[in-house]
């Protein structure tokens, strides 16, 4: 709010375009506290508000109901690193955030790749017929509710009445026919994982159709002349011009896998067997709105935030390491 | 997943590896069919069973899930909508997302037309701070965020749910719509106002209509994301009766566990699932459209 009262009466906003000063009128005045102010007024008192309160909480023994709050210092933190069924959730999210961006990067990849550039033909590299068939199909997961695809999927695993065994054991494999995959400690993480992955596909296909289709066509065309073969392309000539659309996907996959609590809520709401597939904002939820440890559960909510910050931190450093930016060649806009 | 992880590798290499040798083109045609029919029968697979399980008694989902159901109960769906509450939920959805939508659309336009047109001390400060709130997590907010809706008594209501979703909303709609504004001409700015036209008849007659393309991107995003907004709800909006669909769906999938109606729970997922999805196909090339602008940036 101090924000907006200091951006009006600053002697009157100025144009970027032109650097003539205009007077303050009625309209102008008006103009700015509308449609500056209101929109800073929700944005600081629900969103800025709570995040800074956040940090201070942390640092509380509050729960909530009672009165008092003593200052506890970092003993919040202290009592983290030692509480095992927390650290337990951070392994799961760290798991999460490297092999669900992983997989659903390669998948997405190469499915772009063969909508694309797998066209049959002699001439120019063509895409596929049927390719908007394939996308749309593709893309339908995104339109579904992530709680819904997580409801779905956990009724395909169910046992026995799910249809994953029933397939299974149609086709000949009757180790399956009442195996609970979200039940037994050693499938459930990759079960949903595949969920999420599962989800995640067709939007990233999507996008990476669109990056291949601004490459320059000219581009494959000369490393066809010179010998390149369609696997060469794909690998030698795609993934590097669009290299910025991958680490923006990285860092969104590994946001929202490190946040995944919407799947994991719909496949395993009590964190799965022993506790594989417990994540931190599971666990965080739980401390908060269950057990009312309110200063506890928000220091839980500053290591998501610095996991989440160092996260990207490392994705940005990787790729600049390995040369992300001179390698970036004109793609058309 | 190891297994998947290893069927879809051998799907990966067994579409690449005759790419290098097959000459010309047909052979690697037809493994990228094969290799993209797969992964649509994976994607669609799985909801026409739903679709299927949604007309069958419960007796039939407990029993053989590969068979048939033996008539069309539509009376699952009618369960479904009165008694388990989805009709319910899904008016509030309809009321919450809808009122979101539009309000974050005014202000987040709003907001970002003067933050992209207009230079005034703090500006930058005002832009980068919208761009933490959208890359830091809401679970980090969600307690506090909690108590300020109770002091606020706008906890378990619709109207503070929607401001809420308005406030999450707000930093990407700004952010999308700031490099919109800011490619808009000059010039336009300058004849509106020769013409005599005010700051808010400049924006609302002459800016707000050019920025339409920019805008029904950000709308189908937005709508998208607060339709599928599960955590939001579940922290601050905890009287069933004020449910969207997203978290009654939840309740009704976990509630007393054995006792649930099968074929109304399927047929809760399609209510859920299908009118979107319908919405999707129809306006599809609009869609992917603008998820491409939105990501590509």
């Amino acid at each position: 709010m101090t924000v907006t009262q200091d951006a009006v009466p600053g002697g009157g906003p100025k144009r970027s375009v032109t650097r003539r000063r205009r007077p303050l009128t009625f309209d102008r005045a008006s103009f700015m506290v509308v449609f500056l102010g209101l929109p800073l007024a929700v944005f600081v008192i629900f969103v800025v508000s709570p995040f800074v309160q956040a940090l201070y909480y942390s640092l509380t023994d509050w729960s909530g109901f009672s009165a008092g709050q003593n200052f506890v210092g970092l003993d919040n933190y202290v009592k983290l690193f030692h509480d095992d069924i927390f650290l337990k959730a951070v392994r799961n999210n760290v798991l999460l955030a490297i092999v669900v961006p992983i997989v659903t990067i390669v998948l997405a990849l190469t499915l772009a790749t063969l909508v694309t550039i797998g066209g049959s033909g002699t001439g120019t590299v063509r895409g596929l017929k049927y390719a908007g068939f394939y996308r749309i199909v593709s893309f339908f997961p995104y339109v579904i509710p992530a709680i819904v695809i997580g409801l779905i999927w956990a009724q395909v695993f169910t046992p026995s009445s799910g249809v994953l065994d029933a397939v299974l054991s149609k086709i000949g494999l009757h180790g399956f026919e009442n195996y609970a995959w979200l039940g037994d400690a050693r499938t459930a993480m990759p079960a949903s994982m595949f969920v999420m992955i599962w989800g995640f596909v067709g939007f990233y296909m999507v996008l990476f159709i669109a990056a291949i289709r601004g490459i320059e066509p000219e581009v494959f065309e000369a490393a066809r002349i010179d010998g390149a073969g369609r696997f060469r392309s794909a690998v030698s000539i795609t993934v590097p011009l669009i290299r910025d659309n991958v680490q923006t996907a990285y860092i969104y996959l590994g946001i929202a896998a490190l946040d995944a609590f919407v799947y994991m809520q719909a496949l395993n709401p009590g964190g799965g067997p022993q506790n594989s597939t417990l994540v931190m904002p599971q666990q965080l939820f739980t401390t908060a709105f269950t057990k009312g440890q309110f200063g506890y559960s928000t220091a839980m909510g500053v290591v998501l935030a610095a996991v989440t910050m160092l996260f990207a931190l490392v994705v940005f450093t990787v790729n600049a390491l390995t040369g992300g930016r001179e390698r970036k060649v004109k793609v058309r806009r | 997943m190891t297994t998947t992880a290893a069927d879809r590798a051998d799907v990966v290499v067994a579409s690449r590896a005759p790419g290098q040798r097959a000459p010309e083109g047909r052979g690697v045609a037809t493994t990228a069919h094969v290799a993209l029919i797969l992964w649509s029968l994976l994607v669609i697979l799985p909801l026409v069973w739903t679709l299927l399980s949604s007309f069958k008694s419960t007796q039939e989902v407990l029993g053989n899930p590969l068979s048939l159901p033996g008539k069309l109960r539509f009376e699952n769906y009618s369960n479904a909508w009165t008694t388990a509450g989805i009709g319910r939920y899904f008016a509030n959805t309809v009321i919450v997302v809808g009122s979101a939508l539009v309000l974050v659309m005014i202000l987040g336009a709003m907001c970002a037309y003067v933050l992209a047109r207009f230079t005034f001390p703090g500006n930058r400060l005002i832009y980068y701070s919208m761009l933490a709130g959208l890359t830091f997590p809401v679970f980090l907010a969600i307690v506090p965020l909690f108590f300020v809706l109770k002091n606020l008594s706008l906890l378990n209501t619709l109207p503070g749910l929607i401001v809420t979703y308005v406030a999450f909303a707000l930093p990407f709609t700004v952010f999308f719509l700031h490099s919109f504004f800011k490619a808009l001409p000059g010039e336009i700015y300058e004849a509106a106002q020769i013409d005599g036209a005010g700051e808010w008849r400049t924006f609302f007659s002459v800016m707000l209509p050019m920025a339409r393309p920019g805008m029904a991107s950000v709308a189908i995003f937005n709508f998208l994301g607060l339709w599928n907004q599960f955590l939001l709800p579940v922290a601050l909006n905890t009287d069933s009766k004020n449910y969207v669909l997203s978290q009654g769906m939840a309740s009704f999938a976990s509630q007393a566990g054995y006792a649930v109606d099968f074929g109304a729970l399927f047929a809760a997922v399609v209510i859920t699932v299908a009118p979107v999805l319908v919405v999707y196909i129809i306006f599809q090339r609009q869609l992917q459209v603008s998820v491409t602008a939105g990501g590509v940036k």
